[in-house]
């Protein structure tokens, strides 16, 4: 009875922990008012909520069954697939304009999302270099 | 020798990687998950080699795990100070900016390490990069000052990901 005690209180203290950063993420969503802004929120909920939840589902297949570490998995995809899709929103959070103005880059011509060619649209526009 | 293992094995670290990711995909660690694994591990990188030149070689790996460990770290600490921004601060209150990342790194997976280590730490997105690769957009939420966040990311990362990677 007491040997269950201990890791069902870790597990729910993860549970909590994990919601309340859920919680937070998709008030942020809901309050922040600019779409880079907003970006902020959702980065956070995936990161901490997420993470503890899936702590708290190791902790529980160790603590009560064979263990198993497919969370870890599931962290590593999140976090490689996670700064890609957010700096797809914010290529087009750029282009919309609707957000505060981009500063120059210091080194540069332009921010490569902005690096358009002069002709778009026309069919027979030359193709962008491909670097090699 | 070391010629002969590069041509059976081209991403050393990709194949470690699938191996273990196989592991953990079958949630067991037997020989018939490891030596599967090793098949895999010989057979992607073969398959995929040629679509990955130059990948960097001769890479720190004991510095490596220690910046995923302080990269974890800071994602905890931010995470509770973006969450109490979050909560407290009224949306004009925020000093929002934008933060132009002078880039010292030329390897384009160090790069891209460092661009998803920014977006992964909540109050920092990597928005965008300069035409020719030498610098980064990022965007902050709350900060004192662009200047501030520069040389956080500059001391902080791209200066140990130099030190893996270059």
């Amino acid at each position: 009875m007491t040997g269950t005690v201990i890791p069902e209180i870790l597990i729910a203290i993860c549970l909590l922990m994990g919601a309340l950063f859920m919680l937070v993420g998709s008030f942020g969503l809901l309050k922040l008012d600019s779409p880079m802004k907003r970006m902020h929120a959702p980065t956070k909920a995936s990161t901490l909520g997420v993470g503890a939840l899936l702590l708290a589902s190791m902790l529980h297949s160790f603590a009560f069954d064979d263990g198993s570490l497919h969370e870890i998995l599931i962290m590593a995809f999140l976090f490689v697939t996670a700064p890609i899709s957010a700096n797809f929103i914010a290529k087009v959070a750029i282009h919309r304009g609707r957000d505060m103005p981009t500063p120059e880059p210091p080194k540069d011509q332009t921010w490569s999302t902005l690096d358009v060619p002069a002709e778009t649209g026309s069919p027979d526009a030359p193709e962008a270099p491909v670097r090699g | 020798m070391k010629r002969a293992a590069r041509s059976v094995f081209p991403h050393p670290f990709l194949t470690v990687l699938l191996i273990v990711s196989w592991c953990l995909l079958n949630n067991s660690f037997t020989l018939g998950t490891v030596v599967f694994g090793i098949i895999l591990g010989f057979l992607i990188p073969q398959g995929t080699a040629a679509y990955w030149p130059g990948a960097p070689r001769g890479i720190k790996a004991g510095k490596f795990i220690s910046y995923l460990l302080l990269v974890l770290w800071d994602i905890l600490v931010a995470n509770v100070q973006v969450a109490w921004i979050v909560l407290t601060r009224s949306n004009a209150g925020m000093r929002t900016h934008w933060v132009t990342v002078p880039l010292e790194i030329r390897t384009p997976e160090a790069i891209t390490i460092l661009a998803g280590t920014i977006t992964l730490t909540p109050g920092t997105v990597t928005a965008d990069m300069s035409d020719e690769g030498h610098c980064l957009l990022v965007h902050a939420l709350d900060a004192a000052s662009p200047e501030e966040v520069r040389d956080e990311i500059k001391n902080r990362y791209e200066r140990r990901l130099k030190e893996i990677f270059e």
